[in-house]
């Protein structure tokens, strides 16, 4: 798998083979665009889609029809003539559009017109009490599993949170066989007053049926425990058990081998921060996301932003946006006029909004509780370096106004995962101890390496004599 | 803690992980690997000896830290298994030139 | 005449340099407010390398060089001081340390410029020594080949400069220190022979005040009869994963970080006020890095970032006080880690007292007039 050379030059770089990276990369193929597409998986399908190529599930039942849906994007990629990079991650994109890639370990820079970022989501982070422990994983992870490798969970398992995909992992465990011990949901009471109002599209959305069949499948075979307002996972070195509440009732414990957790996704921001893409804060969605004009062009002069990664709408909107994106970028290649991508782009935008029908509601219903996003006391926030939320609500005390600060005060944040599992908490730790909003405190600032390079691969990047006479200085 | 399908092919290569053999089906990640053997911890952390293991299973989370054929902290959720393959779990900080 | 005003003094800037300051005045009893800026902001003190040098220090001011030294002779007694206050450890060790060579040349360079640092009138007198590889390879056992050798200061040390602000701005605390961040300091109007401090939150009055803003100094100087002549210019660093523990000196481009990380540099650009990081030069620095250390190539970089430098015209501190406004200081350099001692435990008290000394002048900015009359 090393010394894979590629092209120093395409028109559309296309980063992350989900929906979105998948459609983006076969529209702008199919448009003419000199195309490559980046994964840091060795197949195709993103985390939605994941191991549809060489699926460990054999009985097509099992994970139901949607993830089946995959398998045309990827044909339709495969046939587009676009050059697909697996194996290669990415670790930095300047806003020159120079992209840093690594292959086999091996570190090369390839140049793109237009770079179409489609790294999608990843779990919100979960930080209750014990939430480190082995045997506590996230439902995403549960499903990667069983999807990659046919593995189900063996033991007692407990799935815990709120969101469709606590659901549909749970209706594709029982398709498999495997028993779950408990549904623990946190779905807030309160949520359904907001929620109701978004309900007339959601009733003539796809979601409904969808949804609402996989719910009562899963009903009537899993003791569901609704209303938990409290959570914390015990044990000494492993899982054992799990601590509960519910409403304001007293605690309950489950004895547990494997603790699932999920509460929504959230845009995997990471590469588009380092980039420099402006971000705003999603109060209903409680993430940053991407400021993007109607192609999903970033603030960055040639760099868009289609899927997840622009803000959750599921996987069929991601493909939509790819469309949509794709066009974009050849609109501003200019290979086609405004004419040609006002009339191409027509389909799309009609299949995007229908996907989005409905999705308000489902995101007002599932939107987290507070004491499951903000932490207390000696809960670990930043899994990395083991800050806990009570070292950063000393550290604000202190002065500390911000997650930046914050890192130069605790370290919080400066682990390999550069945030992804501790940036929204840490920013609503924050806003909360402050007493401001999230917009107000900001997020991580980040820089290349977004992934992690070897400093060999690093040495071997070329430079020019400006940039060794910066260095060797007598 | 996991167990695998019945119909999911079969576990046809062996790789060693702390020297023991184990099985592993083609295109299992590393990380999947461990946890089908019935293995856990794959590493104590490098700041409190705390036991970890894997947790998102997508390359975010880097909990999955595990050195590999004499390469230390790599993800082991990224990492396709290969007959043969010696993976070692980790205990704190990765060693100077390992 | 104190006890009208908000403040005794107003220090301008809460990084390392602002910070050691404003605690050693608490120390003294004083009553301090620390003015900073918000989350985002240039801030030096989050980009430094944490290096508590002394070798190659002074050349062209050999006053510079005792007041290095002075520094670096006190650290330890900073670190324990912080310690006992704040029950935090800042790591701080003095093994010696390098500065290495990948070339026979670079190694003749370096050491001609020792010996004019050491052969300068006044100049403060401290042992180093030129090792070649051999001893070297006892000192540094994982040395590459291309190193031929290196200059050793036995002076030499590093802290974890972020366990120091934190401790500085911890110690503040405790003393009763009043620290206002998000609250950039717009202007400063001397009032009365007192200070009135425009800022993000308001206005305050000060009976002194202390610029220690960085390269903020520049527009708030002039405001005070002042000059700060001083200008940014970028670093770059890159960081690895931690590491278990395999170098125990630290190198003047590479050390180990209490916590295991290493961490690499050093670049020098006039960038103006542009903090991006730029492939090229980190590039450049991973290069060197595994040129001195090869085994360091396999290690896995984490981080890598770009800070601005404050550096005055010739690169050493400015300490100056006000003619026209008397109250007024100015206290900038480019060393904030290494000159933590010595701004703490020095300067601190001389500014509580009202007057820089005689012997101060040559860190004046005045010294810039002499030079361009000159």
């Amino acid at each position: 798998m090393s010394g894979v050379t590629l092209k120093s030059h395409f028109d559309v770089a296309v980063i992350g083979a989900g929906p979105a990276g998948l459609a983006a990369a076969t529209s702008a193929a199919r448009l003419g665009l000199a195309t490559i597409l980046f994964d840091e998986q060795a197949t195709p399908g993103g985390q939605i889609y994941r191991a549809i190529t060489e699926s460990a599930v054999k009985n097509r039942a099992t994970l139901g029809p949607e993830y089946w849906d995959g398998e045309t994007l990827v044909r339709d990629f495969a046939s587009s003539g676009a050059t697909y990079a697996p194996g290669a991650t990415v670790w930095s994109v300047a806003k020159s559009r120079e992209i840093g890639v690594s292959i086999g370990g091996v570190a090369q820079l390839v140049r793109a017109e237009h770079i179409i970022l489609a790294t999608g989501a990843l779990e919100r982070p979960f930080p209750i009490s014990g939430w480190t422990l082995p045997g506590v994983m996230t439902a995403g992870a549960a499903q990667i599993l069983l999807k990659s490798s046919g593995l189900v969970a063996d033991g007692r398992v407990v799935l815990a949170g709120c969101g469709p995909l606590l659901w549909l992992l749970a209706a594709q465990y029982l398709k498999a066989g495997k028993t779950i011990d408990a549904i623990l949901d946190t779905t807030p009471r309160v949520n359904w007053r907001r929620a109701l109002l978004h309900l007339p599209p959601f009733l003539a959305s796809r979601y409904l049926a969808k949804g609402l069949r996989l719910m009562l499948d899963v009903r009537r075979a899993v003791r569901v425990i609704g209303n938990v307002t409290s959570l914390r996972a015990e044990g000494d070195g492993k899982l054992a058990r799990i601590v509960f509440t519910r409403g304001a009732a007293g605690e309950e414990s489950l004895p547990a081998d494997l603790l699932l957790l999920h509460q929504g996704v959230a845009p995997n921001v990471n590469l588009a921060n380092a980039i420099g893409c402006a971000h705003d804060w999603d109060d209903v969605q409680l993430c940053w996301s991407p400021r993007l004009d109607e192609w999903f062009a970033s603030s960055i002069e040639g760099v868009s932003i289609a899927g997840d990664g622009a803000g959750i709408a599921g996987a069929e909107a991601a493909a939509q946006r790819g469309r949509i994106a794709a066009l974009g970028a050849a609109l501003r290649l200019r290979r086609i006029d405004a004419a040609q991508a006002a009339q191409q782009v027509a389909g799309p935008r009609f299949e995007l909004d229908a996907a989005s029908r409905g999705r308000r509601f489902l995101d007002l219903l599932y939107r987290p509780a507070p004491q499951f996003r903000v932490p207390t006391a000696a809960t670990i926030v930043c899994r990395c370096e083991e800050v806990t939320a009570a070292q950063i609500v000393d550290a604000v005390k202190l002065g500390c106004t911000g997650p930046n600060q914050l890192k130069s005060f605790l370290r919080c944040g400066m682990g390999p995962c550069q945030g992804r599992l501790c940036g929204l908490t840490v920013t609503e730790l924050i806003a909360a101890t402050r007493g401001v909003r999230p917009e107000a405190v900001g997020y991580y600032r980040l820089r290349p390496p977004v992934k992690p390079i070897t400093l060999a691969e690093l040495a071997a990047m070329p430079k020019s004599d400006a940039d060794v006479t910066a260095v060797v200085r007598g | 803690m996991f167990k695998r399908l019945p119909d999911s092919g079969a576990e046809s290569l062996t790789i060693t992980v702390d020297g023991a053999r184990i099985a592993a089906r083609e295109g299992d990640s590393v990380a999947a690997a461990l946890l089908a053997s019935g293995r856990v911890v794959c590493r104590a952390s490098a700041v409190s000896d705390a036991p970890r293991s894997p947790y998102c299973m997508m390359g975010v989370c880097f909990e999955c830290l595990m050195t590999i054929d004499g390469i230390g902290n790599r993800q082991a959720c990224l990492v396709r298994v290969a007959e043969g393959m010696r993976v070692e779990t980790q205990s704190g900080a990765r060693e100077f030139g390992r | 005449m104190d006890a009208k005003h908000e403040t005794e003094f107003a220090v301008i800037g809460g990084g390392l340099v602002g910070t050691a300051i404003g605690w050693g005045l608490a120390r003294l009893g004083k009553r301090v407010t620390i003015l900073d800026e918000g989350d985002v902001a240039f801030r030096a003190s989050r980009g430094n390398f944490a290096l508590v040098w002394v070798q190659s220090k002074g050349l062209g001011m050999p006053r510079y060089a005792a007041w290095t030294k002075l520094s670096s002779d006190t650290w330890a007694g900073l670190a324990e001081s912080l310690e006992g206050e704040t029950a935090i450890d800042v790591h701080f060790r003095r093994p010696g340390g390098f500065n290495l060579a990948l070339g026979e040349e670079e190694l003749e360079r370096k050491m001609l410029q020792l010996k004019r640092l050491h052969n300068q009138p006044n100049m403060v007198s401290y042992g180093y020594e030129v090792v070649d590889r051999a001893r070297l390879q006892t000192m540094l056992p994982e040395i590459g080949p291309d190193v031929v050798g290196g200059i050793y200061c036995p002076l030499d040390g590093h802290t974890n400069a972020l366990k120091l602000l934190r401790a500085f701005h911890t110690g503040f605390a405790r003393l009763g220190g009043v620290y206002r961040p998000a609250n950039a300091v717009e202007r400063i109007v001397p009032e009365s022979g007192a200070f009135r401090i425009d800022h993000g939150g308001g206005v305050m009055m000060a009976g002194r005040v202390i610029l220690a803003a960085g390269n903020g100094n520049a527009r708030l100087a002039p405001m005070l009869g002042l000059n700060a002549a001083v200008r940014p210019q970028r670093g770059q660093i890159v960081v690895t994963e931690r590491l278990k523990p395999f170098l125990n000196h630290p190198v003047m481009t590479i050390r180990q970080t209490d916590e295991g990380s290493v961490m690499l540099g050093d670049s020098l650009e006039e960038a103006g006020f542009d903090d991006t990081v730029g492939m090229g030069v980190i590039s450049t620095i991973a290069e060197r890095a595994t040129r001195i250390f090869p085994l360091l190539g396999r290690a896995n970089v984490v981080r890598s970032w770009a800070a601005l430098r404050v550096m005055t015209k010739d690169g050493f501190p400015i300490y100056d006080q006000s003619r026209a406004y008397p109250g007024a200081f100015l206290t900038t350099c480019h060393s904030g880690v290494t000159l933590a001692a010595a701004h703490a435990l020095n300067l601190a008290p001389m500014l509580a007292a009202g007057v820089l000394p005689e012997d101060f002048a040559p860190f004046s900015a005045r010294r810039f007039d002499v030079q361009a009359a000159a």
